[in-house]
């Protein structure tokens, strides 16, 4: 036998840092330089009428003038605070979620807390009146946060105060004539970014279940539920998000008696919520067809029925592997809802055209669109990366 | 109902016939299991003894026929089944255990759900099983995290939780490595010793000499031969057995 030398070897060391990292992909060779340069002065020449226009031309002062108008549109101004209640209060949730879920919420825990951080120091820099507000949304975030560790994991009451706070928005942005402090505000008031938020979450988190239902429903043995949950999705999925708007505003109320005739705002939330079940249903199917028919027989095997099998072993499952599509719906449908300035609702690209009409800002377009980009991006982005996080922590025990 | 009750037969099987389509799986299986018996079920491969061990929890369903596991007729009513189910526990060739739980929670699930045991009682349960299966130290771990003898044994642990009054073994040892064949076969014959009712399907002709008080040979959907083990190795009486046999043994 011969014998074998095994002297335990480093890994090669790579030249690392910046400065080595433009060496090797900027520099190398000849020609490597010079397509360095050519790509350089192309960049400047582009990005030079840009950024001239940018830093001289443009009158910035639209947006800072018109800033509550791209937040909260025509929503009353001295009723602002209870906007702010709800922002406090998403802090103190998405605070204790950091705490007791961890890394599950950690990455939606991190943007907030920068986001907010951001505001304050623009704020700040601009001596708007709004930084101590959100120095006081991130005190909560992080005082919550140190409050949930404490709180028991499997917590069921965070899950459930998640559930209870889209009614809460719904009490503490629209009132009631009920509460003295709370008076009501119309719908038709409520607009920008708001709106936009709103209208997103809603039909998000309202579609889920739906979707998940049908879903389940489009497997089932019973052909009754599994015909109608396959001409539901296909019927909705054959139409234009536009055409079902249309139908929620328009066609709706004559289908319903003349008392029970919801506000606009809320028909649009009913014509999302059903649009987009569709499609969240044929993500959970896909996550629903990825499991192992092993689990199945391994749960009925345990004595478990149905119901029990579904919910403990499959979902959690099927739910886990589609969080990326999931969350590509949701980011579709956030820019979908600019779709509601077609039914006369205020939504930020509305509220955007309408700010256009101002006399003292005429011919600001670059601003102001530039300004809209720069807000349905940054969310993308946040979604984006928290939902990432998210699956990272939620992939345990997978692969 | 209580037909077999005072009697010592827990599984009584009578003319079990099953089709795929149109393809003749199980052609009249008869069979009964004494309670503490050891049968083991060996065969060629699309014999149907996976087809038939599967009918015994239903599984798979049986269109002809009787089975009657401890006094309780199979059927199609979905409550004998799930009460059957609670009594025989089963272990799959895939493991199957359930990936995204881990260990203590694949094994504490079931009893937490079907039987309403408490928290405590069920994780003490579990922590007992993993010390007899010799992997208490592995209890938070996710399934993904183990080896495959590893995971083999949790499946076994998360099956007897439901304190089964019979086990099924469907070819426990075939996805494994043979390194980790051993360690989970210790298990399985530590359990057959206990006194435990065991139908195992498997080509672990080791653990059939060592505890099975029968082994019975399947080809093409029916029982050619069966008998205790020292009958079947030493003096088997079908052409079948003897062929199957030499060529499982002799390599």
């Amino acid at each position: 036998m011969a014998a074998i030398d095994t002297v335990d070897m480093r890994p090669p060391q790579l030249a690392a840092g910046p400065l080595a990292w433009l060496r090797k992909n900027l520099f190398s060779t000849w020609y490597n330089i010079l397509l360095t340069f050519l790509a350089v002065w192309l960049l400047y020449a582009l990005l030079k009428p840009a950024i001239q226009w940018g830093t001289t031309e443009a009158r910035w002062g639209v947006i800072e003038a018109n800033l509550t108008l791209f937040m909260v549109g025509l929503y009353p101004r001295d009723q602002i605070g209870r906007v702010w209640l709800t922002i406090f209060i998403l802090a103190a949730l998405i605070g204790l979620s950091w705490g007791v879920w961890k890394n599950a919420a950690r990455g939606f825990a991190l943007i907030a807390l920068s986001a907010g951080a951001a505001f304050a120091i623009i704020a700040l820099l601009f001596r708007w009146n709004v930084w101590d507000e959100w120095l006081l949304a991130e005190a909560i975030l992080l005082i919550t946060s140190l409050v949930g560790r404490y709180l028991p994991r499997s917590s069921l009451i965070l899950t459930f105060a998640w559930f209870l706070y889209f009614p809460l928005i719904f009490l503490l942005i629209g009132g009631t004539k009920y509460i003295a402090t709370l008076p009501p505000v119309g719908m038709g008031l409520w607009g920008g970014l708001l709106l936009t938020l709103l209208l997103t979450i809603v039909g998000n988190f309202g579609a889920l279940p739906l979707g998940i239902l049908l879903a389940l429903g489009r497997r089932s043995k019973l052909p009754i539920i599994r015909y109608f949950s396959i001409g539901y999705i296909e019927v909705i999925r054959g139409v234009p998000l536009v055409t079902i708007l249309y139908t929620a505003a328009i066609l709706l109320p004559l289908f319903l008696p003349i008392d029970v005739r919801p506000d606009l705002v809320i028909r649009a939330m009913i014509g999302f919520i059903l649009f987009e079940a569709a499609y969240q249903a044929e993500n959970v199917r896909g996550g629903l067809q990825a499991i192992d028919r092993g689990q199945y027989e391994a749960a009925h095997a345990l004595g478990l029925n149905g119901a029990q099998t579904t919910l403990l072993i499959i979902l959690p499952q099927a739910l886990r592997a589609v969080i990326p599509a999931l969350f590509n719906s949701f980011i579709s449908l956030f820019k979908d809802t600019s779709l509601v300035a077609i039914i006369g609702l205020f939504d930020i690209l509305r509220i955007s055209r309408s700010i256009l009409a101002q006399t003292d800002w005429l011919g600001t377009h670059r601003e102001v669109f530039l300004f809209a980009f720069l807000i349905y991006w940054l969310f993308n982005l946040a979604f984006t990366y928290g939902s990432r996080r998210m699956e990272e922590a939620l992939g345990v025990g997978k692969r | 109902m209580t037909e077999t009750n005072n009697t010592q037969e827990i599984i009584i099987c009578r003319d079990v016939h099953k089709w795929f389509d149109h393809f003749h799986v199980l052609k009249g299986i008869s069979l009964t299991v004494q309670k503490g018996e050891v049968v083991v079920i060996f065969g060629p491969s699309g014999s149907g003894k996976s087809t038939f061990i599967r009918c015994l929890n239903r599984l798979e369903e049986h269109q002809k026929g009787q089975i009657i596991v401890d006094g309780i007729e199979l059927g199609n009513d979905i409550r004998n089944v799930e009460k059957i189910r609670q009594e025989v526990g089963m272990v799959f060739q895939q493991f199957n255990l359930f990936p995204h739980l881990t260990v203590i929670q694949n094994i504490t699930l079931a009893p937490a759900w079907v039987k309403r045991v408490t928290k405590a009682q069920s994780h003490e349960l579990a922590m007992q099983l993993l010390k007899r299966v010799g992997i208490p130290e592995q209890a938070d771990k996710y399934p993904a995290q183990l080896s495959g003898g590893q995971q083999q044994r949790v499946a076994i642990a998360r099956a007897l939780a439901m304190q089964p009054r019979i086990m099924l073994f469907d070819e426990p040892t075939s996805a494994l490595d043979p390194e980790m064949i051993k360690e989970v076969l210790d298990v399985m014959i530590e359990l057959a010793k206990s006194g435990m009712t065991i139908v195992a399907v498997t080509h672990e002709m080791g653990f059939a000499r060592a505890v099975a008080n029968r082994m019975i040979f399947f080809d093409k959907g029916e029982i050619v031969e069966q008998g205790p083990p020292a009958q079947i190795f030493n003096d088997p009486q079908n052409d079948r057995t003897k062929l199957f046999l030499s060529q499982i043994l002799h390599h």
